[in-house]
């Protein structure tokens, strides 16, 4: 049996697809042609300006100008914010998935009611909101003196992330069979062998799937670096809030706008990537629940 | 799994739970009794002698006493459940006071959400509840479109669609808040079409409302979408037809076959976003609209981060007051796990 529709319905469908993704993308289209500006045509009393690039030919020449960039980059040393981020990233990253991986097996294979209320309890922490956290953390962390540093926000990022990551671990390890282990564990290996080389093989989509994930977590995250890092020590994400103020002068805004790109540009490049396991992994949690 | 592999298997996950997570709980509650103490204030005189006049001018000038500063130990002085009643928090006194003053109960009740904790309630809720039925909505639509579009171009829309969900929200909400500057390109466009050229959306505090929760629903649908669309995958197709074969319409299918079948989906898009909703917080320092709008993560981010000294009290005060509301609010859910888990 053809299920057709009709014409009209199709072209309905056609055309609201299109204004979705003209919703979706074209903030950021803007922001992109915008950060080859001059201030004066992001900002000026006509929106058309970005578009045409009017004072950006007048001021330098050209119609299109790297000085944002510039400013950002050497004068306002991003770079140094870069790799902070990159550094906190790559850790969140390496450090969830190990616990994670450990905690999200023990939680699928076990029958016990603990494993229940401690996948319960996850489901609370995760719920919390950051920044009601952060209150328990600040005065402790100064006492001890470990407040404004990258490990502390690192391990604080990988706690902050766990609950998720065993949630998900455990449902992708729900998918492979419990017989895997058991022929191990019969053959004579140890529970860790069983895991290590039976059943960790056939998980890498999975690690790498919640690994995603906790990476948009530790680059996204706004609410724990900016309140528990130095300003020196500030990530990318912290350090371009820091570009906005009240004020409208030409440096400021302009470098937010910069700042802005260049942090998004990795997250592109991310979803261009890995668009089938992040969409996967959006669906694993719903399926598994 | 024997306990002892199972124990060691979750405890470097739990540990990090525990010591980064429980027991900071715990700690925000312990710190809301304590009052933060007072800055300890000296009085110096500076005197000068007006050589013409001869005259002896003396002015007296404040400063922080950073010696007794020093000597301050602890966050502060203990006051039980005090703060709770505060100002910043259930204002208990102001609102004795608007209630002797009021004129009628509709300005009673206006003057009571000026006050900080309610105003911030008020917005949280308002968000989180308003923007969950549209973004159910507005992904359940697109999600039925995108599957209903030629299949080469799925691809594309779904990459295009990710990108309002990944992206910092700090981010989204400023590259949304430079294109609603009065300047910027939908600025204009709402100007043009409200027909007044002087319109600032930046400028009223409904106006700030609304564009913050048009930002909400921009960055949550795609989630909901995703899912949805992945759902909408495995409806059965045997169903379909026969709902078919029955003269169902469209519409019929859509309610009686696709509904059902998405309806674990739903319930799981419901709790994800209530979650994330509820702590809304990065859209107002994007929006630049703290004069307009704050939600109560956004109180808390004041009375720690912004203030040049620490409200350590109030801050966990409220603290407190927010993870008890998402308890509330995940009770249903907990309950629900509860009995499915004991059947």
């Amino acid at each position: 049996m053809v299920n057709r529709t009709p014409r009209a319905l199709l072209l309905l469908a056609y055309g609201f697809v299109v204004c979705w993704v003209v919703i979706a993308t074209l903030p950021f289209f803007w922001t992109l042609l915008g950060s080859f500006r001059v201030a004066p045509d992001f900002f000026s009393l006509d929106w058309s300006t970005v578009v045409t690039g009017e004072f950006t030919k007048k001021n330098t020449g050209g119609v299109l100008t790297t000085a944002n960039y510039h400013r950002v980059w050497v004068e306002e040393q991003f770079w140094r914010n870069a790799i902070n981020t990159a550094v906190v990233t790559v850790s969140v990253v390496v450090i969830s998935l190990t616990f994670g991986v450990m905690g999200g097996y023990a939680l699928a294979r076990s029958r016990a009611r603990y494993a229940f209320w401690i996948l319960i309890g996850a489901l609370v922490f995760r719920a919390m909101p950051h920044i009601a956290l952060i209150a328990g953390y600040l005065y402790p962390f100064f006492q001890l003196g470990i407040w404004g540093y990258l490990p502390t926000t690192i391990i604080v990022l990988v706690a902050i992330n766990q609950p998720f990551t065993i949630w998900m671990m455990r449902s992708f390890f729900l998918n492979v069979p419990t017989e895997l282990d058991e022929s191990a564990l019969v053959d004579g290996s140890t529970r860790i062998q069983a895991f290590w080389h039976v059943i960790m093989p056939v998980m890498w989509p999975g690690v790498i799937t919640t690994g995603l994930f906790s990476f948009l977590l530790a680059y996204n995250d706004f609410t724990v670096t900016v309140s528990l890092l130095t300003s020196e020590n500030f990530t990318m994400v912290p350090k371009l809030n820091s570009f906005l103020g009240t004020n409208m002068y030409e440096g400021p805004r302009m470098n937010a706008i910069a700042a802005v790109v260049s942090t998004t540009a990795p997250l592109f490049l991310l979803v261009m990537f890995f668009q089938r396991q992040l969409v996967s992994g959006l669906t694993q949690g719903a399926v598994k629940g | 799994m024997p306990h002892k592999t199972f124990f060691w298997f979750i405890a470097p996950s739990m540990i990090a739970m525990i010591l980064l997570i429980a027991v900071p709980l715990l700690n925000v509650t312990y710190q809301s009794m304590f009052h933060e103490h007072e800055k300890p204030l000296k009085e110096v005189q500076n005197c000068t002698v007006d050589f013409l006049t001869k005259k002896q001018k003396c002015i007296t000038s404040v400063f922080v006493d950073t010696e007794k500063l020093k000597e301050q130990k602890g966050i502060g002085e203990f006051i039980g459940l005090r703060l709770y009643g505060g100002y910043q928090l259930f204002a208990f006194e102001a609102i004795g006071r608007e209630w002797d003053n009021r004129k009628d109960l509709g300005q009673f009740i206006g003057r009571v959400f000026n006050l900080p904790l309610y105003n911030a309630l008020i917005f949280t809720f308002a968000y989180t509840f308003l923007t969950t039925p549209l973004v159910l909505l507005l992904g359940f639509v697109v999600a039925l479109t995108i599957n209903s579009i030629a299949r080469s171009i799925r691809g594309p829309v779904i990459f295009a669609s990710l990108l309002p969900m990944i992206i910092t929200p700090l981010i989204g909400s400023l590259v949304l808040f430079w294109m609603i500057d009065g300047n910027g390109i939908l600025g204009s466009a709402v100007q043009f079409l409200a027909g007044n050229p002087n319109l600032s959306l930046k400028a009223s505090t409904p106006m700030m409302w609304t564009v913050i929760l048009i930002y909400g629903i921009w960055h949550s649908t795609p989630f909901a979408m995703i899912v949805f669309y992945a759902g909408l995958q495995t409806v059965p197709s045997d169903q379909i037809e026969a709902a078919m074969i029955d003269g169902g319409s469209r519409l019929d299918r859509i309610r009686y076959v696709v509904l059902p079948h998405l309806m674990p989906l739903i319930m799981f898009v419901t709790l994800i976003h209530l979650m994330d909703a509820f702590r809304v917080f990065e859209p107002i320092i994007g929006f630049h609209a703290e004069a307009h709008v704050k939600s109560i993560s956004f109180l808390i981010y004041e009375h720690l981060v912004v203030q040049e000294t620490p409200l350590w009290g109030t801050g966990s005060a409220t603290s407190v007051l927010t993870v008890i509301l998402v308890l509330i609010l995940l009770t249903p859910v907990l309950i629900r796990t509860w009995r499915e888990f004991r059947r």
